[in-house]
């Protein structure tokens, strides 16, 4: 009786998998017939295409346009799935994912799904300049109007003191899943400043929104583009200036950080059959203003990130237009 | 001091007094960490040995996954029917229609317990509509309902083995310890890796953290089943299948559909962390509204969780009780007959209705929520800040300079001292064997940090759940206030509360242990509340005639026979407040808690983040064993 159950469920898995050789994880590379769990669609003739979610409102507000034009344009069903960087590209692998529209930099992430698994490949730049760096609320730029070279830090750093920062000054610093070389600069730069890691992209915002509103001092890791510059005026602290290669030994950086051209990732799959969608993600480029102003909207006028697309396409015909496949 | 010493009464020679030991071992260690701080401090190293290893053991995963036969006939199948289990969930729920579903939760909440929790079930779960959640809180529904089957499907056969033999309990309780202690951010990763991203590997994260209750408290109520009633059952010649069937099961029905109830409600309590790796539902809105540090838009899938737990944990628990009370309820055809009228008139409705939640329906909570968040940030910030600043300049900071600086074998002498004292000889040994592990797993520096504030958010902890508790216990009035209050702290997912602390008290380890506060007072107040109650009448009776006031009263009988009680609270208190490092460590805590959100987030430091996780288990199961001895023991003075 037992082994009788026992083959059945064999067997009814077998018919699952559709398959006689086992349930091999679908991998955009190999393309097996294997069986995929519905409810996750693959980007095949049925018009789905999957897009990952980073955790941050400009990603969004670019996902939202893409996928506004991939629905009423070209007849695309769009499925959002909200997944932080790694473990977006851990989808490739798995058919779960056709796009990131927004990635910075990653390059071990290249190496690995691009060279070794060969499951994904760069779809072109966004458009968009991603610029990380150091900055202050802009009344203590005002304040004090030397504080924004890092030479002059060290005088200042008694003002970012914190109950964390154990009697030196506060970086404050956001979601692990950030590319920094922070605390390197620091010993490097010799600053008597101690790098405090907020944990998420909540911390620095909120951090900063307060050191705004309460006139306090703060000192924190930040990048551009992103809608919190339309909300709180900040100023950026100069580096020692960023040149090609400063930044190749993580150890002895002293550099500012360099200025990252934000691509698209899509999987192989995807490229290879993707057809019209996969054409329209390619020529996708527009500017840090375009993704600020619907970001904006997202973020602080209380709009859908669909709404919010749908208002940005209506008053750039002529950007959209061109990135349509012919 | 001498002369002092001398004048006290020779009794004392000849029995030391009972303070002298631990004073004597206090003031060795005191000058130890005097005369010693500074060395042998394991500072930290991102590096270490065990993390490469991990490191290396998921890179082989990762490349072998497609060939290995384990994975093409055995994780991959698990993949793949978790995922067409889920997906049939979700098409029946759907197919329902809004009005169908709720006519079902009302025709269920009738079964259960009658017109009150026929309402509930009806208000409840119109309630998700009017909140604007609704698909969301379907998706969350058909992810929590495939997690608890496949849970109670594995976890009761399993309780019930360990119900009746020791040896299976005795095999099954450290790996149920590690399975409820083990933060679930360590293992997202190798879920992802096993599983892939979306339901199945989400369902098996929630199943992982819900099926430990469910086989504990089925294993409880097996064993706990009177053993006269078996000795008869087999006496009149039933076979060991037949007194299960006939004899224990029954018996045990109460506490079986109790282990259900706390499956589902563990389940609920992982739909936000699951979301991390796009679990569909409520979790991925609170997600989103985490990166737009907005509250008002967290906040209804926020309410829509508490809610959801409120109906099924009081429709569970009511269809639990009625086994009892089925006389007073209407019972026969007409009781099904009224569930059947409530659930057709449900169908009915969802043919006549919009398919979709209609829109005007829909109540917008979100806007004027955040413009009350705002207003408190900003007015009572200076206060917040101050509040802040002096426990971290009295309590945390000279606790961890402590801490951190003392040699590390001073710090595993404290513990095995202080564990032996207060637990005995074994858990003492246990106790020292997980600390000596987080030293060499390379965790100690981050280890003593993460000890530092859950010792600090036990003591406030304790110290707000004793002074609720008291209250809750002495004035019905105050308890029946409070108890909503607590099911909501306890079920509301802490994201939606961490935003304004954030903006209080700043990316903090004060922050952490605020949020820690929230999460673990509710079940100490609960408990303290019942052990007093408990009491025995009689002697309250006996202690008021003699004249005592309430505050004697308090002191001298209730707190001091309610102290198993108490000291059970202290004890949950602290795996709670564990349960909240990795939270902490999204928030400015530092520890363990960041390391593991780190190896979540970054390719090259998975390995780090995975030993952190097996790190918190270690220090889980370390302040557990130093704690556990105490209730055993009835009171101090007992001791030889």
């Amino acid at each position: 009786m037992k082994i009788r159950l026992m083959a059945g469920v064999v067997a009814l898995g077998l018919a699952v998998a559709g398959c006689g050789g086992g349930a091999r994880v679908d991998t955009g590379a190999t393309a097996t017939a294997a069986a995929q769990p519905s409810g996750s669609g693959s980007a095949a003739p049925a018009g789905t295409v999957n897009i990952a979610i980073n955790p941050w409102v400009g990603y969004e507000a670019t996902a939202a346009v893409i996928a506004h034009l991939l629905t009423n344009e070209l007849g695309y069903t769009v499925q959002k799935k909200e997944l932080k960087e790694e473990v977006a590209w851990a989808g490739f692998e798995t058919g779960e994912v056709d796009v990131i529209v927004e990635n910075w930099g990653h390059d071990d992430l290249k190496k690995k799904y691009f060279e070794e698994k060969k499951v994904a490949l760069s779809a072109g730049s966004t458009g968009n300049k991603g610029i990380i760096g150091w900055y202050v609320p802009q009344w203590m730029a005002d304040k004090y109007p030397d504080i924004t070279d890092y030479k002059n830090l060290n005088k200042y750093a008694d003002l970012f003191k914190t109950s964390e920062s154990g009697g030196k000054g506060q970086l404050l610093d956001g979601d692990p899943s950030y590319v920094t070389n922070d605390e390197a600069l620091v010993k490097n730069l010799k600053l008597d400043f101690k790098v405090v890691t907020g944990g998420s992209e909540a911390a620095l915002l909120e951090s900063a929104v307060q050191a705004q509103e309460q006139q306090k001092p703060l000192l924190f890791y930040f990048w551009t583009p992103h809608w919190l510059f339309d909300k709180v005026k900040l100023a950026r602290v100069n580096l020692p200036p960023y040149t090609a290669g400063c930044d190749a030994d993580p150890k002895k950086v002293a550099c500012d950080y360099g200025e990252l051209d934000l691509d698209k990732i899509v999987s192989k799959k995807f490229a290879d059959t993707g057809g019209k969608a996969y054409e329209l993600v390619k020529n996708f480029s527009w500017t840090n203003e375009d993704q600020n102003a619907v970001a904006n909207d997202i973020q602080n006028n209380g709009m859908s990130a669909e709404d919010a697309a749908k208002k940005w396409v209506e008053a750039n015909q002529a950007k959209w237009q061109a990135w349509l496949p012919k | 001091m001498s002369g002092a010493v001398a004048t006290l009464e020779t009794p004392a020679l000849r029995r030391p007094p009972r303070w002298l030991v631990p004073v004597a071992v206090g003031v060795v260690l005191l000058a130890g960490y005097l005369t010693m701080r500074g060395t042998a401090t394991l500072p930290h190293d991102d590096e270490a040995a065990p993390f490469l290893a991990v490191n290396q053991a998921r890179d082989w995963v990762d490349s072998n996954r497609n060939d290995n036969p384990l994975f093409l006939y055995g994780v991959n199948y698990v993949r793949i029917y978790l995922g067409e289990l889920y997906a049939a969930f979700e098409t029946v729920l759907f197919a329902l229609g809004w009005p169908g579903l709720v006519g079902v939760l009302g025709a269920l909440g009738w079964l259960a317990g009658g017109w009150r929790l026929a309402l509930l079930g009806v208000g409840g779960f119109a309630a998700l509509g009017v909140l604007g959640v609704w698909e969301a809180s379907v998706r969350t529904l058909a992810l929590v309902l495939t997690s608890v089957l496949v849970a109670l499907a594995v976890g009761l056969p399993l309780g019930v083995r360990a119900g009746r033999s020791a040896r299976v309990r005795r095999a099954l309780t450290p790996v149920l310890d590690v399975m409820q202690i083990m933060p679930t951010f360590a293992y997202l990763t190798p879920m992802v890796l096993f599983f892939g991203i979306g339901p199945s590997s989400a369902t098996v994260a929630t199943l992982i953290y819900a099926m430990p209750v469910a086989i504990r408290i089925t294993a409880l109520a097996v064993e706990r089943v009177s053993p006269t009633a078996i000795e008869a059952s087999a006496s009149l010649g039933a076979t060991r299948w037949q007194t299960l069937r006939k004899v224990q099961l029954p018996m045990a029905r109460e506490t079986i559909a109790l282990a259900i109830n706390q499956a589902i409600m563990m389940a609920l309590s992982m739909v936000v962390i699951a979301a991390l790796i796009s679990a569909p539902g409520l979790g991925s809105d609170i997600i989103r509204g985490l990166s737009r540090a907005n509250v008002g838009f967290m906040l209804p899938a926020g309410i829509a969780i508490v809610v959801m737990a409120i109906v099924l944990d009081r429709l569970t628990m009511a269809a639990a009780k009625r086994e009892r009370t089925a006389q007073a309820a209407p019972s026969g055809p007409r009781r099904y007959a009224v569930a059947g009228a409530i659930a057709v008139a449900g169908a009915v409705a969802a043919t006549l209705l919009p398919a979709r939640f209609p829109d005007a329906w829909i109540l917008r909570i979100g806007p004027p929520v955040t413009e009350a968040v705002n207003w408190a940030k900003f007015s009572w910030y200076d206060v917040t800040t101050a509040i802040r600043n002096v426990t971290s300049d009295l309590l945390l900071n000279p606790l961890q300079d402590v801490l951190t600086s003392t040699p590390w074998w001073l710090v595993a002498a404290a513990v095995l001292a202080l564990a032996w004292w207060a637990s005995g000889p074994r858990p003492a040994l246990t106790a020292l064997a997980c600390l000596l592990g987080l030293a060499l797993l390379g965790l100690w520096e981050h280890s003593m940090a993460t000890l530092t504030t859950v010792l600090v958010a036990v003591t406030v902890t304790l110290m707000l759940g004793l002074l609720l508790g008291v209250a809750a216990a002495r004035s019905r009035g105050f308890s029946a206030v409070q108890r909503p209050l607590l099911d909501a702290a306890q079920t509301m997912p802490s994201i939606v509360y961490l935003l304004p602390a954030l903006a209080l008290f700043g990316a903090t380890r004060f922050t952490a242990i605020f949020a820690s506060v929230i999460y673990a007072v509710p079940p100490v107040v609960r408990l303290v509340e019942d052990g007093i109650r408990g009491v025995s009448p009689t002697t309250v009776e006996a202690a008021l005639s003699a004249g005592s006031t309430g505050g004697q009263l308090l002191w001298k009988v209730q707190l001091p026979m309610a102290r198993g009680a108490i000291l059970l609270a202290a004890n949950q208190g602290i795996v709670m407040t564990l349960a909240m490092v990795v939270v902490g460590g999204m928030v400015g805590a530092g520890g363990l808690g960041y390391d593991v959100v780190t190896g979540f987030s970054q390719h090259s430091e998975f390995g780090m983040g995975f030993v952190a996780g097996v790190g918190t288990v270690l220090l889980g199961i370390m302040l557990d064993r130093i704690t556990q001895g105490a209730d055993r023991r009835s009171s101090p003075q007992v001791r030889g």
